[in-house]
C-alpha cells in the first residue's frame, strides 16, 4: 500500500562534495540478498513480535467473528451467526447511542477549550513553559488514578468535593454518577480534563508554525486582532484541527476506562459503551466466553474506525510534506 | 519557522498600547489561574488528602488546612496494603515493556532504514498497516494468543511476558526509529564499512550512540504508557500477586479506608509525574510530535 512512501527521501540523495556511492543494487545481482543474513537477524525480533502479537491476532479477529469459539471445544464455522446475534442484542443499540453521546459531548467540551487555551497561551511571552506544563500535568497522571480520584470528587453527598464547591454558590448537591442524566457529562468532564493537555500542546506547536509575515501583511491592510484570528490563524490551523478531530473520534469510540471504573455501565446501562459491551461478551461471567460475538462486534467497530484512521493518515501525509 | 518566536497574532506595535497590554494581561491571568486550578488543583488536593485523616477528608474536603496530619497513611499504604509489592510489579512491567520495545524498534528500524533488505518494503508496509488497526480488534484474539501462544506451548497467562511481548508490537516506535536512522549521515556507515566494520558493529558502535535523542523519546513514552496501562494487564494477570498498581487500585478502594487509599493513589502518581518534571521538554516536544504523528 503506502510502503513506498515510508522510505524517507534524500537518504541516498546527492550530498555535496563526496562522490556518490555506487548504487547498491548493481552489486546484488547473483549474490546474496541485499543486507543478507545480518538484515534478517536484525529483522527477526520485529517479525516475531509483530507476527505473533499483531499480524496473527488481526487475522484471527476476522476468522473468529465467523466462528463459535470457546476454549474447550474446537472452533466451529457459523457464518454470520455472530453478527446476527450482535445485531439482535438490544444492548448494542444502547451501547451505540451511549458511545455516540459520549463522542458528541467530548467534542463539545473537549474541542473548543484546548483551542482557545492554546491561542491565548501562544501570545504569552513570559513563562510559556509554566502554562503548558500545568496544562499538560493531568495527561501524565495515570488514568486509573485520575478516575478513582474523580470518583471521590463526584461523591453524591453534600460533603463531596464538587458538591461542596457548588454549595458555595448555593447549588444543591448533584448525584454526579447516580443521576442518569448527569452521569455521562460527568464522565466526559473527567475525560476532557485528562486529555485536553495533549491537544493544547499539539495546537501550540501548530501555532508556532504560522508564518508571521501573514500577520504582518494583514496589518498593513489594517486588519484587527479578531480579523487576523479568523482569517489567518484558524485557516492556518485547519489541517491540525481536522487531525485532532479524527483522533478524538477514534479515541472516544473506544472509551472504556471511564465507564468501567466510574459506573461499570450503570446506572441502568446509561454508560454502557461499545468497548464495555465487547468486554462483557468476552470476559464477564454473566455473558462471558462469547468470543465470537466479541470478535464480531470488535470487527464492526474497527472497520468504521479504520476508515477514520486512513483519512487521518492521508491528511498527515499530505500536510507534513509542506 | 524560527522567526515566529518573535511575534504572534498581536503585532509588536500593538503590545505597546495600554489597552491591548492590559487586556492581554487579564486574559493571561485568568488563563494561568484556570490551568493552575485544573492542572495542579486535583493533584494538590490528592497530596493534602494523602496525609489527612479520613474524617477530615469526608467532612470538610475543601478545607484549605486540615485539622490534623496523618503521615502514617503513606507508610501504612506502602506496607500494610502492600503498595510496595504492586509498585514493584508496575516497575517490572514497565522495565520489561521498555526493553522489548527498544530492542524491537531499534533492530527493526536499523534493518529497514540502513540495511534495507529486499523484503524491507513489504515488512515496512505490514508494520505500517497495523497503525490503521484500532486496538479494540486485538483485545480478544490477543488474549486467546496469550492463552495458547504459537511455538511456546504453555499459556503465558499470569506471566509478565504476556504484557512485555505485545508491548513490542508498536508500529509507532519502529517508524520513529526508522525515520531517525534514515536521516543519519550515510557516509559514516560507508566509512565504517571501509574500515572493516560489519553491520553488527555499525549498529552497536555508530547507530546506537548517535541515536540517544530518539531512544530517549521512545523510552520515556514506553515507561509512561506501561504505567498507564489498565485493561490488558487486568486481563492477562488475574493473579493479584502479579498485578500492577493500575489494576490493583480499583480493587483496593473497596476494602481500604479512604485516607490510606488516597495515600496509595498519591504514591502511584509519583513516578510518572516525576518523570514528567525531569523530562518536561521531551514530553512537551514529544507530545506535539506524536500529535503531528509521522509528520
Amino acid at each position: 500500500m503506502t510502503s513506498t512512501d515510508t522510505r524517507p527521501a534524500g537518504v541516498t540523495g546527492v550530498r555535496g562534495g563526496a562522490p556518490p556511492p555506487p548504487p547498491p543494487r548493481t552489486r546484488r545481482r547473483g549474490g546474496r540478498a541485499p543486507g543478507g543474513r545480518p538484515a534478517l537477524v536484525f529483522l527477526a525480533p520485529m517479525l516475531i513480535v509483530f507476527g505473533v502479537f499483531s499480524w496473527l491476532p488481526i487475522g484471527r479477529a476476522v476468522v473468529m467473528s465467523f466462528q463459535r469459539t470457546n476454549l474447550v471445544a474446537d472452533p466451529v464455522w457459523v457464518g454470520f451467526a455472530n453478527f446476527q446475534q450482535v445485531f439482535a442484542d438490544p444492548q448494542l443499540w444502547t451501547a451505540v447511542q451511549n458511545t455516540g453521546y459520549f463522542a458528541v459531548l467530548a467534542l463539545l467540551f473537549g474541542y473548543p477549550i484546548p483551542l482557545v487555551a492554546a491561542i491565548l497561551m501562544s501570545e504569552v511571552r513570559r513563562m510559556r513553559g509554566l502554562f503548558s506544563a500545568l496544562a499538560y500535568l493531568p495527561v501524565v497522571v495515570p488514568p486509573v488514578v485520575a478516575v478513582l480520584l474523580w470518583k471521590i470528587f463526584y461523591d453524591a453527598g453534600e460533603e463531596g468535593v464538587f458538591n461542596t464547591v457548588l454549595g458555595w454558590a448555593g447549588i444543591g448537591p448533584v448525584a454526579w454518577l447516580q443521576d442518569a442524566d448527569v452521569v455521562m457529562p460527568a464522565l466526559v468532564l473527567e475525560a476532557t480534563w485528562a486529555g485536553a493537555g495533549g491537544t493544547i500542546i499539539i495546537y501550540l506547536a501548530a501555532l508556532t508554525g504560522v508564518d508571521p509575515s501573514l500577520y504582518e501583511a494583514a496589518e498593513i491592510d489594517g486588519a484587527g486582532v479578531w480579523h487576523k484570528l479568523w482569517h489567518i490563524t484558524l485557516p492556518q490551523l485547519r489541517g491540525i484541527l481536522l487531525i485532532t478531530f479524527i483522533l478524538q473520534i477514534i479515541g472516544t469510540a473506544q472509551v472504556f476506562l471511564e465507564p468501567f471504573l466510574f459506573t461499570d455501565g450503570g446506572p441502568a446501562n446509561r454508560t454502557l459503551t461499545l468497548l464495555l459491551l465487547i468486554y462483557r461478551y468476552a470476559f464477564t461471567n454473566s455473558l462471558g466466553g462469547d468470543y465470537g460475538a466479541a470478535a464480531a462486534l470488535s470487527l464492526l467497530l474497527a472497520l468504521v474506525l479504520t476508515a477514520f484512521s486512513m483519512l487521518y493518515f492521508r491528511l498527515t501525509r499530505s500536510w507534513s510534506g509542506s | 519557522m524560527k522567526a515566529s518566536a518573535d511575534r504572534g497574532l498581536i503585532a509588536p506595535t500593538d503590545w505597546k498600547r495600554p489597552s491591548v497590554k492590559w487586556t492581554a494581561r487579564l486574559a493571561h491571568g485568568v488563563l494561568l489561574a484556570g490551568v493552575a486550578i485544573a492542572g495542579l488543583g486535583p493533584m494538590l488536593w490528592l497530596l493534602k488528602a494523602a496525609v489527612t485523616p479520613t474524617q477530615d477528608t469526608l467532612r470538610t474536603p475543601m478545607a484549605f488546612w486540615p485539622n490534623g496530619f496523618d503521615f502514617a497513611n503513606l507508610a501504612e499504604a506502602w506496607t500494610r496494603v502492600e503498595i510496595d509489592k504492586y509498585f514493584l510489579n508496575t516497575v517490572a512491567l514497565a522495565a520489561g515493556s521498555w526493553a522489548v520495545q527498544l530492542v524491537v524498534a531499534a533492530t527493526g528500524g536499523y534493518a529497514l532504514a540502513v540495511l534495507r533488505p529486499r523484503i524491507g518494503r513489504y515488512v515496512s508496509g505490514a508494520v505500517l498497516a497495523t497503525l490503521f488497526v484500532p486496538s479494540v480488534v486485538l483485545l480478544v484474539p490477543l488474549y486467546l494468543t496469550v492463552l495458547d501462544p504459537p511455538l511456546v506451548g504453555t499459556s503465558m497467562l499470569n506471566t509478565f511476558w504476556a504484557v512485555w511481548l505485545p508491548a513490542g508490537a508498536s508500529a509507532f516506535n519502529v517508524l520513529l526509529m526508522q525515520r531517525f536512522f534514515a536521516n543519519l549521515p550515510r557516509e559514516l556507515f560507508e566509512a565504517a564499512r571501509v574500515d572493516g566494520a560489519g553491520p553488527y558493529r555499525v549498529f552497536w558502535s555508530i547507530v546506537l550512540p548517535m541515536s540517544r535523542p530518539i531512544i530517549g523519546v521512545v523510552s520515556v513514552f514506553a515507561v509512561i504508557a506501561s504505567w498507564k496501562d489498565f485493561l490488558w494487564p487486568m486481563l492477562v494477570l488475574p493473579d493479584p500477586a502479579l498485578q500492577p498498581l493500575s489494576v490493583r487500585l480499583p480493587v483496593l478502594q473497596q476494602f481500604v479506608e479512604l485516607d490510606v487509599f488516597l495515600a496509595a493513589l498519591a504514591i502511584s502518581s509519583l513516578i510518572p509525574i516525576g518523570l514528567f518534571l525531569v523530562f518536561q521538554r521531551l514530553f512537551l516536544n514529544g507530545a506535539s510530535l506524536s500529535g503531528a504523528l509521522k509528520g
